[in-house]
């Protein structure tokens, strides 16, 4: 039942490491342009859900679909061409320790053969993205946090992948460096047409991902602007994921003016 | 009950690993430069501690035999002795225990690692498959290395005889090189490079294995490193047996 809207679709996953159930029965879909803002408290398994998208992880059962295709069953070799249109941004960074940012950057050009010549300019051009040209030639150790995660989202676009899987890029960082991965995101979103899963439980994001977008204006510079009098966001959509099942699915509207005592809670932040 | 059912599943884990290997290591993509990345790090790398270790076995083997020998009247043949018993045993044994401490753990350490901070996790998520990767330039490079490792042992060792008789025992240094001469036959040198390749396979594999099964964040780390180096040496010295025993009667008919 591939459905052509959905760039990631769960049918009823379940999954339980042990004893302990992670995910019971979750199903949700995230459309084609569409950010899916994933909340919930530490340790409910927003990383988990990301990994299985990936198929790092293989569900207990349930099906799970990208781009209507289902991965369930898929081998690792078959996951090989899935995975090339995902970008993972991961929790800690995950950079390799043995490789230069320029080389982390450049790692999925390398696998692919692409001459240095092309290479280049292409992971400049990341870097500036993220705004850190000029460590490229630095070690991971030799980086701060901040710099570790946005290297790690530089890697994670390069080869322009249609879905992007963000885990908690913005905590721990300052707010700064954190509204401008929220604007990355809202220009990978709205310009690019982007669908993503953002895992975050920083209000301020998700302030920014409900509320703001941005466009190109005559001259085609980036405008952002609020929500309101012009247009209504649509493609933002949030999840809330407590003790193994969504309590709450839909726009951030209905989320604000919900009146689950957990959900009240955790936006009073 | 526990410890035989964790066994059996190591067992089965590792067997995998194996079978995932071999299926892998003749399809494209191939890391060529890992390889030598790897071999250079492995093999060279370990060059300085294979030269102390076959020159002092080989000095503390005519050192020791000297004594008999002589008693009987026959120093003469310490050459030959020295030699045999480096090419048959000590040469592949020693040089694979050693490498099964420096690199086989130095491999557990290096991927447990990597395992514990996702970027395994991320080299998937990026398209490559880490046995490709990570676990087949190991296994190749260790499979080569050992036995060109062994080699360089079992000479130093000889050498190392060499000094031994000429110093301590006053032996002329012709009648010790005609001596070993005499051990350097075809069948036992295929014999002593038969066991450095497959105890070359024992500690990659074991490395790889229990480096990307490491549970349990950096103190997993730690307990990964120590159980691929003793894992290894067990089994090098347990397969070595078998080894002799097989290529005793097949390959030295005796
Ligand atoms: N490989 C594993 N084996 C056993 N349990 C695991 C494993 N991976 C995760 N878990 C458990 O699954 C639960 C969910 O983990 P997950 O990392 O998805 O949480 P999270 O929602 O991302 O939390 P955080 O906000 O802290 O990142 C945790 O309780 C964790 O202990
Ligand atoms: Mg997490």
């Amino acid at each position: 039942m591939a459905n052509n809207l959905n760039a990631i679709e769960f049918i009823d996953v379940s999954l339980a490491f042990g004893e302990r159930v992670i995910l019971n029965r979750v199903s949700f879909e995230v459309h084609f342009g569409e950010a899916k803002v994933v909340m919930g408290g530490s340790g409910m398994g927003k990383s988990t859900l990301l990994r299985l998208v990936l198929g790092l992880l293989k569900p207990d059962s349930g099906r799970i679909l990208v781009e209507g295709e289902d991965i369930t069953d898929y081998t690792e070799e078959q996951m090989m061409s899935v995975r090339r249109k995902i970008g993972m941004v991961f929790q800690e960074g995950a950079l390799f320790d043995s490789l230069s940012v320029y080389d982390n950057v450049a790692y999925r050009l390398r696998e692919q053969h692409l001459p240095e010549s092309e290479i280049e300019p292409y992971v400049i051009r990341m870097l500036r993205f993220v705004d850190l040209e000029d460590v490229v030639d630095k070690m991971p150790n030799e980086l701060s946090g901040g710099m570790r995660r946005r290297v790690g989202i530089a890697r994670a676009l390069v080869g322009n992948p249609k879905i992007i899987l963000y885990d908690e890029p913005t905590a721990g960082l300052d707010p700064i460096t954190a509204r401008t991965i929220c604007e990355l995101a809202l220009k990978l979103r709205d310009l690019e047409d982007v669908s993503s899963i953002f895992v975050t439980h920083r209000l301020q994001d998700i302030d920014v991902l409900s509320r703001e977008y941005v466009l190109r204006d005559d001259k085609g510079n980036l405008v952002f602007e609020q929500e309101g009098d012009r247009l209504c966001l649509i493609n933002t959509k949030f999840i809330m994921l407590k003790d193994g099942d969504i309590i709450f699915s839909g726009t951030d509207e209905k989320m604000r003016l919900s009146d689950n005592a957990y959900i009240k809670r955790f936006l009073a932040g | 009950m526990n410890l035989i059912t964790r066994g059996i599943y190591q067992i089965q884990e590792l067997t995998l690993l194996t079978w995932r290997v071999l299926r892998s290591v003749y399809r494209p993509p191939y890391y060529l430069r890992e390889i030598v990345h790897q071999m250079d790090v492995s093999g060279f790398g370990s060059l300085p501690i294979i030269l102390l270790t076959g020159f002092f076995t080989g000095a503390v083997l005519a050192l020791n035999t000297g004594n008999t020998l002589q008693r009987f009247g026959v120093q003469n043949v310490s050459g030959q002795l020295v030699a045999t018993s480096l090419i048959r045993e000590l040469g592949p044994v020693l040089t694979c225990l050693m490498l099964a401490g420096r690199v086989g753990s130095g491999i557990a350490a290096e991927l447990g690692s990597m395992l514990v901070s996702e970027q395994i996790d991320a080299m998937r998520a990026l398209g490559t498959d880490p046995i490709k990767k990570l676990v087949i330039p190991r296994i190749v490079a260790l499979v080569t290395m050992a036995p060109a490792l062994t080699i360089i042992c079992d000479m130093v060792g000889t050498l190392g005889g060499l000094l031994t008789a000429m110093t301590f025992q006053g032996q002329a240094s012709s009648v010790y090189l005609a001596s070993a001469q005499e051990a350097v036959d075809f069948n036992e040198i295929i014999g002593g490079l038969i066991k450095p390749t497959v105890f070359g396979f024992i500690i990659a594999i074991l490395g790889c294995y229990k480096g990307l099964s490491t549970t349990g964040g950096t103190v997993g780390v730690g307990r990964s490193t120590t159980q691929a180096m003793v894992s290894a040496s067990i089994l090098i010295i347990a397969v070595d047996f078998l080894l002799q025993k097989l290529i005793l009667s097949v390959l030295l008919q005796r």
